[in-house]
C-alpha cells in the first residue's frame, strides 16, 4: 500500500477546517492523483423536513442548513416567497437584506483565508522554506497571531448583525418584503463605524495598503510586483508561497463557472471558453446516478426534483447530487462572480493559468476589498426615513424560484406550494455545484477534475497538495448535502 | 489543564460559528484562560485525515485521556438503526458508534447545541434522517446514549441547548467545567445549565412595556409585543438572550422577529406557522407558563382599556412616532 512504485488508493479523511464533512477517494499513480471520487458522507434530508409546511416556516428551517451562509440562505427563502407572492421588498428592505448578506459573505472570506486555508502553511512539511517562520507566526492554528486577530476581527464586524438582524447565525429578520427591523439614524452610524474599523484592519494586516487598490489591480504583472516589493502583509506573503509551491498550477478544473449576481452587484452570467455569457435557470438539472438517491433514470430540473435517500445504492458513492447546467459541470464562486462581473485581475488570470488554487484565493482577496468598499456604501444609502418592510400575501399555490450569492457561489431555492403547503422544495447550494460526483456520463465534478494532477509524496496517507486544492474552493458540505 | 475533543455531526455548524463571535476575551483567549487544551476542534485544529483518526483510535484504546467532548449536531441513526446517514469521513464507520466510544471514556459530555441536546431542526418533520439528541429524543429522556447515562466524572450530558448556542453560553459552561465548578444541581429539567436558562427571554425584552398594556405588533417590523399575533414565545423560552444579548447589542426580538424558543426540546414542532400565535377564541394558547389563564385575560383586558396612546401607536409603526412627554417643569 505505501509503495510508491506500486498504484494505490487513499481514502482521506476527516477534512477538517471545511464546514461539515467531506472524504476523499484517490487513485495515486506515478506519485500524482490519477482519479478522484469526492464523498460528502452526510444526509440530513432538509428538502423533506419542509414538505407539508407553512411556506413561511421556510424562514425558520432554511437558514438552519448551514451556520456559515445562513442569511444567505435566508435571503433565498425570501427571494422564492417574494417570486410565489409577485411582490418586491422597498428599496430600504432589500437593501438591509443585501447588506447582511454581505457582511456574512465578507465575514466568510475572512474566516476561510485565516482559519481555513493558510494553517496549511504552518505546518512542519513546510518548516525550511523562506516564508516558514512567517507563516508559522501568523498562521498556526488556533494559535497563530494572524489567526487571533481575525478571529476578533469578524467578531466586531459581525455586530451589524447585532444591530439589524439580532442574531447571528439564524436571524429571522430577513422577511418576503424586507426586514422585521428598521435602521435609524443612530443604527447607520454606528454601522458606518464597525465597517471603517473592520476596513482598517484590512488595510493594516491583510493588505497592508487601501482596499481601493486591492480592487483596482488588473493585470498579473502587478501580482508578481506586489510579492517582490509590494507592503507586508497576508496577501504577499500568500503570493510568496504561491509563487514557491506553484500554486498557480495547481488544481485547475474545467474553467466553467456561473453566477447568480446579487442584489448589490446584480450581474449573473456564466463564463465559458473565455468569455462572459448569459445564465438560463432553466437549463440546470440534477443529475442521481452517482448520489445516493433515488430516481437517477433522468435528470431533474429542480422543480421537478426529489431527495429521496437510497441507502443501498451501490453506485452511488455520495449524498450530494450532482447540477449540471445545460448538461455541463460548473464552478461556481468568488472567481466565478468577478469573472461575470467583469473584474480585470481575474479575467487575466483566468486566460492565463485558469481557475486554480491562486487565481481562487486572489479572486476572494480582491472581491473580500471591493465587497467592503461596497458595503460602506450601501450603508450610506440607506434611509432611515423611509419604509423597511412591505406586508405581501402568499398564494395558496404556484411555484417560484429564490436565487442569491453565498460566499462560496451562486445558491438556489426552487418552491413549489400547493393548497398553502409546501409541495416541493429542493435546493442547489454552491458546494453542490463544486463538490458534485460524476454524471450518468461519467463525467466528474470540478474538484474531482481539479484533484487530478495533484502530487502524492511517498508515504502520504493525507496529501498536503489535495487539501491546498480541496480548501480552495472553501467548501461547505452542510450545504452540499442540506 | 482539561483537554477538549469536538466533534460534529447531523446539525449545521452554526454553534461552531457562534462560537467563535465570543468576546471580550475572545474564544481563543477565553479558553486559554480557562486552561482548556484543544485535542481537535474541526474548524480550528491543523490535524486532518489519519492524524485524526489515530487520535481518536488512542482515546477509544485509553492510551490517550478526554476531559471533556463536545458533540455538536443531532445524531443520525437511519437508516434502519445503522447510523449510515453519517459515517464518519476516512474511518468507515457511522459517528453514533464513534460517539458512543469516545463518550464512554470521557469525564464530561457537552451537548452543543439543540440538535445534539434533543434533536432540533434536523428532527423536524418526517425527521428523514432520524435525528435525535444525545440524551433525549425530542422531550423523551434516552437518546443516543440512554436515560442512565453519566460520564466519568458523574454528570449526565450538559445539554447547552440553544438554535444556535450563544457564544458564552458555551464558553462559561467550560469554564465552569475546567474549574469544578458544576454539579447536578446545576441543571435544570432538561439538563441545561441554569446560569442562562433559570431566565426567561421575556425579561429585558425591549418591548415589556408594549406587554403590559398588550398593545401589539401586527407585521414585522412593527415595534409592539410580538406575543400577541406574532409567535412569541418569550414569556415561556429558558434562555437570558435580553439581558446577555447577542453580536455586541442583539436579541431575536430586538431583531424584530418573535423567540421561537430554540433552547427548548422539540421547538422545532411548535404545531403552527412559527411567526403567528395560535389562538383559541381571539385569546392566545401559550400563555406565561407561572400565571392561570383567568388572571391573564383579565389583566388583560384592563390593560388594554388602559394603554396609554404613545404605546398604542407606536406599537404599529416601526420607529418611535409618540415621544414619551417631556416635562418642562417639575409637577407638584
Ligand atoms: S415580544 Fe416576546 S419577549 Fe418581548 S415583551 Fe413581548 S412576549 Fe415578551
Ligand atoms: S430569543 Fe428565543 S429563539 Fe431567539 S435565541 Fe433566544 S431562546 Fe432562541
Amino acid at each position: 500500500m505505501t509503495d510508491a512504485a506500486t498504484d494505490r488508493r487513499l481514502i482521506v479523511g476527516p477534512f477538517n477546517r471545511v464546514e461539515g464533512d467531506l472524504e476523499v477517494h484517490l487513485d495515486v499513480a506515478g506519485g500524482a492523483v490519477r482519479a478522484a471520487r469526492v464523498n460528502s458522507p452526510l444526509f440530513r434530508g432538509f428538502e423533506r423536513i419542509l414538505e407539508g409546511r407553512d411556506p413561511r416556516d421556510a424562514l425558520v428551517i432554511v437558514p438552519r442548513i448551514c451556520g456559515i451562509c445562513s442569511v444567505s440562505q435566508s435571503v433565498a427563502a425570501a427571494r422564492a416567497l417574494e417570486g410565489l407572492a409577485g411582490a418586491a421588498p422597498p428599496p430600504n428592505g432589500l437593501l438591509a437584506q443585501e447588506i447582511m448578506r454581505a457582511v456574512e459573505n465578507i465575514g466568510d472570506h475572512l474566516t476561510h483565508f485565516h482559519v481555513f486555508f493558510m494553517p496549511d502553511f504552518a505546518r512542519a512539511a513546510y518548516a525550511g522554506r523562506p516564508w516558514f517562520g512567517q507563516a508559522e507566526a501568523g498562521f498556526k492554528a488556533a494559535a497563530g497571531s494572524a489567526v487571533r486577530e481575525a478571529v476578533a476581527a469578524r467578531s466586531n464586524l459581525f455586530h451589524v448583525f447585532g444591530i439589524m438582524g439580532g442574531k447571528w447565525p439564524h436571524t429571522l429578520t430577513i422577511q418576503p418584503g424586507g426586514v422585521s427591523r428598521a435602521v435609524d439614524a443612530r443604527d447607520k452610524v454606528r454601522l458606518g463605524a464597525i465597517v471603517a474599523d473592520f476596513k482598517r484592519f484590512l488595510e493594516g494586516r491583510l493588505y497592508g495598503a487601501p482596499l481601493e487598490t486591492v480592487a483596482a489591480l488588473a493585470m498579473p504583472g502587478e501580482l508578481e510586483a506586489w510579492r517582490d516589493h509590494g507592503p507586508a502583509g497576508h496577501f504577499r506573503l500568500f503570493l510568496e508561497i504561491a509563487a514557491d509551491l506553484g500554486l498557480d498550477r495547481l488544481g485547475r478544473a474545467y474553467d466553467r463557472f456561473l453566477s447568480y449576481g446579487t442584489g448589490l452587484a446584480p450581474a449573473g452570467g456564466i463564463w465559458q471558453a473565455g468569455a462572459a455569457g448569459a445564465l438560463d435557470p432553466a437549463l440546470i438539472a440534477e443529475d442521481h446516478s452517482h448520489a445516493r438517491m433515488a430516481g437517477r433514470e433522468r435528470r431533474h430540473h429542480p422543480f421537478d426534483g426529489s431527495t429521496v435517500p437510497d441507502g443501498a445504492d451501490e453506485d452511488g458513492y455520495t449524498w450530494c447530487k450532482a447540477p449540471r447546467l445545460a448538461g455541463l459541470p460548473f464552478e461556481t464562486g468568488a472567481v466565478a462572480r468577478q469573472l461575470v462581473g467583469g473584474q480585470p485581475l481575474i479575467r487575466a488570470l483566468a486566460a492565463g493559468e485558469g481557475g486554480t488554487v491562486r487565481t481562487r484565493v486572489v479572486a476572494r482577496l480582491v472581491e473580500l476589498a471591493a465587497a467592503v468598499l461596497d458595503l460602506g456604501q450601501a450603508i450610506r444609502r440607506l434611509d432611515v426615513r423611509d419604509a423597511w418592510f412591505t406586508d405581501i400575501r402568499l398564494p395558496d399555490s404556484g411555484r417560484a424560484m429564490g436565487l442569491t450569492e453565498a460566499a462560496r457561489g451562486a445558491l438556489g431555492h426552487w418552491l413549489r406550494v400547493e393548497g398553502g403547503r409546501i409541495a416541493a422544495y429542493q435546493i442547489i447550494a454552491p458546494t453542490t455545484w463544486n463538490f458534485s460526483p460524476r454524471d450518468s456520463d461519467g463525467v466528474p465534478g470540478p474538484l474531482e477534475a481539479a484533484l487530478v494532477g495533484a502530487p502524492v509524496a511517498d508515504g502520504e496517507r493525507t496529501p498536503v497538495a489535495v487539501q491546498h486544492i480541496v480548501r480552495s474552493f472553501d467548501p461547505c458540505m452542510v450545504c452540499t448535502v442540506h | 489543564m482539561m483537554n477538549l475533543l469536538w466533534l460534529q455531526s447531523g446539525g449545521c455548524g452554526g454553534c461552531t460559528m457562534s462560537m467563535m463571535c465570543a468576546e471580550a476575551p475572545d474564544l481563543l483567549a477565553t479558553l486559554d484562560g480557562a486552561g482548556i487544551d484543544l485535542l481537535w476542534h474541526p474548524t480550528l485544529s491543523e490535524a486532518t485525515g489519519a492524524e485524526v483518526v489515530d487520535l481518536l483510535q488512542a482515546i477509544v484504546e485509553r492510551r490517550q485521556g478526554l476531559d471533556i467532548l463536545c458533540v455538536e449536531g443531532s445524531l443520525l441513526l437511519g437508516p434502519n438503526g445503522s447510523g449510515r446517514f453519517h459515517m464518519m469521513a476516512g474511518t468507515g464507520r457511522p459517528m453514533i458508534d464513534w460517539v458512543r466510544d469516545l463518550a464512554a471514556r470521557a469525564r464530561h459530555v457537552v451537548a452543543v447545541g439543540t440538535c445534539a441536546a434533543f434533536g432540533g431542526i434536523t428532527a423536524a418533520g418526517v425527521n428523514p434522517a432520524d435525528a435525535c439528541g444525545l440524551q433525549y429524543d425530542g422531550r423523551q429522556k434516552g437518546g443516543l446514549l440512554g436515560p442512565g447515562f453519566r460520564a466519568g466524572a458523574g454528570l449526565p450530558v450538559i445539554n447547552v441547548a440553544g438554535c444556535p448556542t450563544h457564544p458564552n453560553w458555551v464558553t462559561e459552561t467550560l469554564m465552569l467545567l475546567a474549574g469544578g465548578d458544576m454539579a447536578a444541581g446545576d441543571l435544570d429539567l432538561y439538563q441545561r445549565p441554569r446560569f442562562y436558562a433559570d431566565h426567561l427571554v421575556h425579561h429585558g425584552c425591549p418591548r415589556n412595556e408594549y406587554y403590559e398594556y398588550k398593545a401589539s405588533a401586527h407585521k414585522p417590523s412593527d415595534l409592539g409585543c410580538m406575543m400577541e399575533h406574532m409567535g412569541c414565545l418569550g414569556t415561556q423560552a429558558h434562555a437570558d438572550c435580553n439581558t446577555r444579548l447577542w453580536n455586541g447589542e442583539g436579541s431575536c426580538t430586538r431583531g424584530g422577529y418573535a423567540c421561537i424558543n430554540c433552547t427548548a426540546p422539540e421547538f422545532e414542532e411548535p404545531g403552527h406557522m412559527f411567526l403567528e400565535t395560535p389562538k383559541l377564541a381571539g385569546i392566545p394558547i401559550g400563555l406565561p407558563t407561572d400565571m392561570p389563564k383567568a388572571w391573564f385575560v383579565a389583566l388583560s383586558s384592563l390593560a388594554k382599556a388602559a394603554t396609554p396612546d404613545r404605546v398604542r401607536r407606536n406599537a404599529a409603526t416601526d420607529r418611535i412616532v409618540v415621544p414619551p412627554t417631556v416635562h418642562e417643569k417639575r409637577k407638584r
